[in-house]
């Protein structure tokens, strides 16, 4: 069909789709080929080197990069495990459990740090700590993350959930398998992708953050992206590039993961 | 990240109701404790007298909102006036995140568009393209594109070598910055919900109204953008919110002079010198703004519902 | 054979109720052990609900459920030894054929080697053994259906119950698993429940059915007698093709009433209990009991005019219009033509029927 009888095909369009993917992807690409950049200044090409990845390894600023790196991950790792958990039992709740009075408080409540502008979620989450006389520390920032995940986690499991009809339970049930049983045996490995991607999208969120870390961190504890912002604070350097682009892959890896963690269904 | 809440769905199966109580105690404990609890005592902290070197004394007190909105304070000696200082600022804020969101439409539109119209097989790929930077690590990409904008930048650089323009722009440290900063932090959200409601609209009505005479634009505007309303205003709904309260952007694009409401925020928890009940108070006033947006929202979502 | 006499599932009064909408009421049903015993009824007639009640995933709101002598209703679908086909056959995607019909011995306490041979042994009594590593994905629609089956039987249940099986495969697939299922019912000797709403598929396979109707039982019996003796115009209406004609009784003797058609056309036939003198009833006569000729015959003839003759396959259908009384469709088979004169329309013609054809209607 001609553009010109297509109703569907609006002149244009075509080239502002274009146009957004090279918005999007622009600056990640320039920051990428600048880190290969052998300069110290981050203004002039000349030429391509490996230098500052060494430079985030060995050099001076490595050990603060290495710990905040390493602070990162572990967070995200346990962070994400026990917003997974939790979801997938709240989704459960919420997907299997009926029709009670309760459900619609619990999926608002659920939901709310989506709702709340994240700034605020930083700001109470400051205040409470605070309050209770916590001292703030690596275990803030765990918990803080564990409790905001939550709703990024649950999301995907709750969607996959919904697309599990419930005569797969009942089939097992009716061969005698009782309901823990028949959760284990059938229900849990059919919501398997909706964990997993669960699991990639509260574990990027977490190791994403940087507001609320930054307000319940306290001092002395640095995750990549406190680090990172810091760093930048005092003027654009190459080695935050390198660090950028490595992050970059990690992320781009994760993505690419969930994409075909949830392309293979296992339903089918 | 603003999103309505989860609706669920409908609730039929009951496979698991005997469970379900102690299934939802672990969220509600951890949600409850960790957010829920943190926001009422922020409600609270807004409503006491700060003490220097940060911090709060238990005492009530209005003086929080009271400098927010009041020059030299509604209870101080002289007469009470209108203090535009952090008004203004919410202003900005507003029409910063105004602005993002219609750039994002202008381009999110067509996009998502554009996508939805693919054939069936490659539309997830288009999906995944656009989607891939949202994983992307916020602070990164805003770092990337600060590095991207600068005078001296790559942009500017491209610019005068194909001779489109003699001398550098200067668009760091300016409005449009942070308006782009925030365009580029959100415009998936944009993308995804318009895309699945085009996705969603059958192709058969446009026919109808070209059958009935209709040009292509009429019927855009005529056929297929109020079908594709809702995922439009969802869209918005997604751009317009984070925007409101953002940090990144506004701090590394923006520089000193276009300060919002995340810095304004911030700077009241920032060693000694900060104001917490203040930065409670502003922070509650954000949040107020926020949940009436999406409560309205919400009730629209609901009429429209009962009405299909 | 064991004691034909002995009841597998008694259903007693039992009715459900969804808030304020009731599914069932009171419905009471006593099925034979080793009987194909067939829930016929329209979409939405209660069903699944029977059904769903007797494997446990509804309960019920009255009454109770007897599996042989030992009431039931309160026990998990797992204590209860009933399997279920489900309509769309719920065979677990992430196992394999093999593991899907192991799975209820397994839970049972078989071990797994045990469920294993077991399945095997199910999956050759439904020629699938050579599938038996694949998942039910790469299966076609009947070979699912024959593993749900396996499955179902595969840790001997006291009762077997099945919901629309057959509903999703075409027509042909259909006739022979009919021929299948009823044939595996012979050589098990489990109690089958079957569910359709499909009344040719009722007649062929059952030993018994029970009409449903909005949640009523409406009649039930062997094949024959609802279709040959339908009780009332629901039944008669819903099985088969029939002329249902509103008449008034105009008199009653010795067992036989003689109706008004309007019009001035009369007929006779068997006087039933209920309907009384004078009575506004309805009457049932299968098209295929009626035959046309140019003469009046001896048995009961009626005069009118052909409309139209409708070609189907295997038979023709004459539609007579009775000079202001009702129309009659009349069915010829196709192997009578030799013997039966086809009549153009606008002819004028007689459509017969033997005495007791025409059968009078409870409401
Ligand atoms: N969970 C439920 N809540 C409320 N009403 C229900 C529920 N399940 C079934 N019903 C209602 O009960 C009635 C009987 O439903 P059922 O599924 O038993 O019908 P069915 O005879 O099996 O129909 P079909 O041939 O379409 O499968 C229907 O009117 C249905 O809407
Ligand atoms: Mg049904």
């Amino acid at each position: 069909m001609s553009a010109k009888t297509d109703v569907k095909t609006f002149f244009g369009f075509k080239g502002i789709t274009l146009l957004c993917l090279v918005i999007l992807y622009a600056p990640l690409i320039v920051v990428t080929l600048y880190s290969f950049n052998a300069s110290k200044s981050i203004t002039v090409w000349e030429g391509l080197s490996f230098h500052w990845y060494l430079d985030v390894f060995v050099g001076p600023e490595s050990a603060k990069f290495k710990q905040a790196a390493l602070n990162s991950f572990v967070i995200a790792i346990v962070a994400a495990t026990l917003s997974t958990a939790i979801a997938t039992a709240a989704a459960t709740a919420i997907v299997r459990g009926g029709k009670f009075r309760l459900r619609t408080a619990s999926l608002g409540l659920i939901s709310l740090p989506l709702m709340v502008p994240e700034i605020v979620t930083a700001v109470a989450t400051l205040i409470f700590f605070n309050s209770i006389g916590f001292t703030r520390g690596f275990l803030t920032i765990l918990v803080a993350h564990t409790a905001f995940c939550i709703p990024f986690a649950y999301l995907p499991i709750q969607a996959r959930m919904q697309g599990i009809e419930d005569t797969y339970e009942q089939a097992a049930m009716d061969l005698y398998a009782t309901k823990t049983q028949a959760f284990r045996r059938v229900l849990l490995p059919l919501m398997m992708p909706g964990i997993v991607s669960g699991f990639l999208l509260a574990f990027i969120v977490s190791l994403d953050d940087f507001i609320i870390t930054n307000f319940v961190k306290g001092a002395g504890v640095e995750t990549l992206p406190t680090a990172i912002f810091g760093s930048v604070k005092q003027g654009l350097k190459p080695n935050i590039m390198a660090i950028s682009t490595m992050l970059l892959a990690v992320s781009i890896m994760m993505v690419t993961i969930s994409y075909f963690v949830s392309k293979s269904d296992n339903t089918k | 990240m603003a999103g309505g809440a989860a609706s669920g769905g409908s609730a039929a199966s009951d496979t698991y109701a005997k469970a379900r109580h102690w299934l939802l105690l672990p969220s509600w404990v951890v949600v409850g404790i960790f957010v829920l609890a943190p926001v009422l005592m922020m409600m609270v902290y807004s409503f006491l007298t700060k003490e220097f070197r940060g911090g709060v004394i238990w005492e009530f007190s209005l003086s929080a909102y009271d400098q927010f909105f009041f020059d030299r304070g509604l209870f101080g000696d002289e007469p009470a006036k209108i203090d535009w200082t952090y008004i203004a600022i919410f202003w900005r804020s507003i029409w910063q995140a105004g602005a993002a969101t219609i750039l994002s439409l202008l381009i999110g539109f067509p996009t998502a568009y554009f996508i939805a119209t693919r054939p069936e097989k490659n539309r997830a790929i288009w999906v995944f393209l656009i989607t891939i930077p949202y994983w992307v690590n916020l602070l990164i990409r805003t770092v990337s594109m600060k590095f991207l904008l600068r005078d001296q930048g790559p942009l500017n650089d491209f610019l005068v070598n194909i001779g489109l323009i003699d001398t550098p722009l200067h668009i760091i440290n300016t409005n449009l910055a942070v308006q782009l900063g925030l365009f580029y932090s959100y415009l998936p959200f944009m993308v995804l919900p318009i895309y699945a409601s085009v996705e969603r609209y059958n192709f058969a009505l446009s026919e109808a109204a070209a059958d009935l005479y209709a040009t292509k634009w009429v019927t855009l505007r005529r056929i297929l953008l109020p079908a594709v309303k809702p995922g439009v205003i969802a869209g918005c709904i997604l751009v317009f919110v984070p925007s409101l309260g953002a940090f990144l952007a506004p701090d590394l694009l923006g520089g000193a002079k276009n300060f919002m409401i995340g810095s304004l925020i911030e700077e009241q928890f920032k060693g000694n010198a900060g104001n917490w009940p203040f930065g409670a108070a502003i922070s509650m006033i954000l949040l107020t703004m926020v949940l009436t947006i999406l409560l309205i929202y919400a009730r629209q979502q609901r009429q429209a519902e009962d009405l299909s | 054979m064991t004691d034909a006499s002995q009841i597998a599932v008694d259903v007693r009064d039992a009715v459900k109720r969804y808030g304020d909408f009731t599914a069932l009421q009171k419905i009471s049903l006593s099925i034979r052990d080793n009987e194909f015993f067939t829930l016929l009824g329209p979409s939405g007639c209660g069903k699944t609900t029977l059904l769903r009640m007797i494997a446990g995933f509804e309960d019920v709101s009255e009454g109770g459920i007897f599996l042989y002598g030992e009431e039931i209703e309160n026990l998990p679908p797992h204590q209860r030894p009933v399997n279920t086909v489900f309509q769309n056959y719920a065979l677990f995607p992430h196992m394999t054929i093999l593991d899907n019909v192991g799975f209820g011995l397994e839970m049972r306490g078989a071990s797994k080697s045990e469920a294993r041979r077991r399945a095997g042994e199910m999956l050759d009594l439904v020629q699938l053994s050579q599938f038996a590593s694949r998942k039910p994905a790469q299966l076609s629609g009947g070979q699912q259906q024959r593993v749900a089956l396996a499955r179902a039987l595969a840790p001997s249940p006291k009762v077997l119950l099945l919901d629309e099986p057959l509903s999703a495969l075409d027509l042909k697939l259909r006739k022979a698993m009919q021929i299948e299922l009823k044939h595996i019912q012979r050589e098990t000797g489990i109690t089958f429940i079957f569910v359709t709403h499909d009344q040719e598929e009722a007649l062929t396979m059952s030993d018994r059915i029970a009409v449903m109707s909005a949640g009523r039982m409406q009649q039930l019996g062997a094949p024959q007698d609802i279709y040959e003796a339908p009780r009332n115009m629901f039944v008669a209406d819903f099985i088969g093709e029939t002329n249902l004609l509103e008449v008034s009784v105009d008199a009653i003797e010795a067992g036989r009433a003689t109706c008004h058609l309007g019009g001035g056309h009369e007929l006779t036939c068997n006087a039933v209990d209920e309907v009384k003198r004078g009575a506004r009833v309805h009457m049932s006569i299968r098209p295929e009991r009626l035959f046309l000729s140019e003469h009046p015959t001896e048995s009961e003839s009626l005069k009118g005019t052909i409309v139209e003759n409708i070609f189907i396959g295997t038979d023709i259908t004459t539609i007579i219009d009775l000079a202001e009384g009702p129309n009659f469709t009349v069915r010829t088979s196709n192997s009578d033509r030799g013997t039966k004169r086809i009549f153009e329309p606008g002819a004028q013609a007689y459509v017969n029927m033997e005495h007791g054809a025409a059968r009078l209607l409870v409401d």
